[in-house]
């Protein structure tokens, strides 16, 4: 049934449709709306049975899910920004152990400074820990993403994070379309786990592993992983016709078969982006957009086919590497290797900075003038007055300084 | 699309606002995006949100830079926050104030400017002085982008009871309030 809903209410609602026999969860913005309804649905019981673990941080919230979904338990967690760090280790053994977990990410910007605003640095950080990475262009999307993840995860015992803008999406309402129970049943029956820990037959995982076996071990992680570029379309694809609509798969291209130049986003960026591409097509200009779905595992092929036609690309991405560049752009040039398109990287919407249409505009018409720099990184937006104002400061923390000349924080006497 | 902006401070129901909008909306079969901004939030303290209206799907998330209709809850704001950026010649302001564009300064702005006593209306009607279901009853009038009934359908689905009953009350006042000048 469509309604409007918050983001976090629909996702919470989307995540019970999936009947989550034990969620752990510690509340962090913008995450927070998801797991308190949820706690909601398990005290009234509409979700049903469900264990709803308090716990006393993030650590404790994923290292519980791994032990819910070791004894054969279909877990859930959700977190955000540093919540997601202080889970780290005992997310590489969620991937290490191949236990099914699905994690919504409430994308966030990481501290220092302190922020609580929307960019994607925390998901990218983790884009090596051996989860899957999908990311939700709108929060139909994140509903239908959930509802696969569960799929996914369980079809190949691996966990997976959904990633869906922090505040952008989960403070938003907008129309969404819950399907209904006995389509999810239908969709995702209940989890056969691949391993159990059972008393009544006893045995172990998680082994320690030393370099005799260690290599063949994380081998078959990564040719999981790879498996799982097959998987994923074929989930999308039974998805869309079970529920009628398209969601998730691996990349969506919009406009850009006869593109000269295509722009490659995440997340929901991705409607204002559609909105810009509109705009320049009608006036002539040959441009289109790649929505990157699925981030890890990397699909290397797919963006390869919809991007080696192309002149240029343009990879608008709300995270970078400090010190190398941008992240995806590092991919998107992997997957271009010797067809000879030049590639942007753009750092946009940096800590909740809004990504406008006018920005977008003034960018690509800059990309297709050839006045986008091809061996460095552009900053969407950047006030380069701020930066030289504040490099020729010879002391005093960098935030406090720009903050007081921006006016938001008083100079001290 | 219709695109608006609501301006207030944390503890008016400034979020609450938007989403009623969209829920109204909604309901009339429009496509609808309600979203804040979210800052330090904290009682007094300057809130936006915005809410999209359409008859297509709505694709941007961006911040609404240039509204169709600015509604301000608290009249204060004048002197702290740019309430009119963005805001075409001949836009349209509703302002929760009991003043006249005159005693307010605001009777050269070039701006469609309508002024509604919503904190009064929502005292003497809820109690309490918190004027967001209040305004928009004066929103549907001055606009018709969305209906009365869809307003209070709104208002009553999420406040249940009597503090839903006392908002859909004043927010009909208001509406005939506006509806009678302005019509």
């Amino acid at each position: 049934m469509r309604r409007q809903l918050e983001g976090s209410v629909a996702v919470a609602k989307a995540i019970a449709l999936c009947r989550p026999e034990v969620i752990c969860a510690y509340p962090i913005s913008p995450q927070t709306h998801i797991v308190e309804h949820l706690s909601d649905l398990v005290r009234s019981r509409e979700l049903a049975p469900c264990e709803y673990l308090n716990v006393e941080s993030e650590f404790a919230a994923m290292s519980a899910a791994i032990g819910a979904s070791a004894v054969g338990a279909r877990a859930y967690s959700a977190t955000a920004s540093q919540g997601l760090l202080y889970m780290v280790e005992a997310l590489y053994n969620a991937s290490g152990l191949g236990l099914p977990i699905v994690m919504t990410v409430a994308n966030r910007a990481i501290g220092s400074p302190i922020n609580i605003w929307n960019d994607h640095s925390d998901a990218m950080s983790q884009r090596d820990s051996g989860w899957i990475q999908l990311y939700a262009e709108s929060n139909q999307e994140a509903v239908d993403l959930h509802i696969q993840a569960f799929r996914l995860a369980e079809a190949i015992s691996l966990p997976v994070m959904v990633c869906m803008d922090g505040f952008v999406l989960t403070h938003a309402y907008e129309g969404v379309d819950l399907p209904a129970q006995e389509d999810v049943d239908a969709f995702l029956p209940p989890f056969a786990p691949r391993q159990v820990l059972d008393p009544d037959e006893p045995m172990t995982i998680g082994a320690m592993v030393g370099p005799e076996a260690f290599t063949e071990v994380r081998y078959l992680m990564h040719a999981k992983q790879m498996q799982a570029l097959d998987d994923i379309p074929a989930i999308a694809s039974t998805f869309a016709q079970a529920f009628g609509r398209p969601a998730g798969g691996l990349v969506r291209r919009y406009r850009s078969e006869d593109a000269e130049t295509i722009v490659v986003a995440l997340g929901s960026v991705l409607g204002t982006i559609e909105d810009v591409v509109d705009e320049l097509r009608a006036d002539g200009i040959r441009i289109g957009a790649l929505g990157v779905k699925t981030f890890r595992p990397w699909p290397l092929e797919e963006v390869r086919a919809a991007l080696a036609h192309a002149e240029r690309v343009v990879v608008v991405e709300k995270a970078f590497a400090v010190g190398a560049g941008g992240i995806v752009g590092q991919n998107v040039r992997l997957a271009l290797d010797g067809t000879g398109v030049t590639v942007h990287d753009v750092v946009a919407g940096l800590g909740g900075r809004p990504i406008t249409g006018r920005s977008l505009r003034g960018l690509l018409d800059d990309a297709i003038a050839g006045r986008l720099p091809r061996d460095r990184m552009t900053f969407l937006d950047l006030d380069t007055g701020i930066v030289e104002r504040e490099l020729e400061r010879p002391s005093g923390p960098h935030a406090e300084n720009i903050l007081r000349d921006l006016g938001v924080l008083a100079r001290p006497y | 699309m219709h695109q608006v902006r609501i301006h207030g401070r944390g503890g008016q129901g400034v979020v609450t606002a938007a989403e009623l909008l969209s829920v109204a909306a909604f309901a009339e079969g429009r496509h609808a995006q309600a979203f804040p901004t979210f800052g330090s939030e904290r009682t007094g303290a300057p809130v936006v949100a915005f809410c999209r209206i359409d008859e297509r799907p709505i694709r941007s998330r961006e911040p609404i830079a240039e509204p169709d209709t600015l509604i301000v809850q608290d009249p204060t704001l004048l002197h702290q926050v740019d309430l009119f950026a963005g805001l075409h010649p001949g836009g349209l302001v509703l302002l929760n104030s009991a003043r006249t564009l005159q005693e307010l300064g605001l009777d050269d702005t070039g701006f469609r400017i309508v002024t509604l006593p919503a904190t009064d209306l929502a005292r003497k009607h809820l109690g309490r002085p918190v004027p967001n279901a209040v305004l928009l009853g004066g929103f549907a009038a001055l606009t018709g982008v969305v209906s009365l009934d869809a307003v209070v359908a709104a208002i009553r689905e999420k406040f249940k009871g009597a503090i839903g009953e006392q908002n859909a009350v004043a927010a009909r006042v208001a509406y005939e309030q506006l509806e009678a000048v302005h019509a």
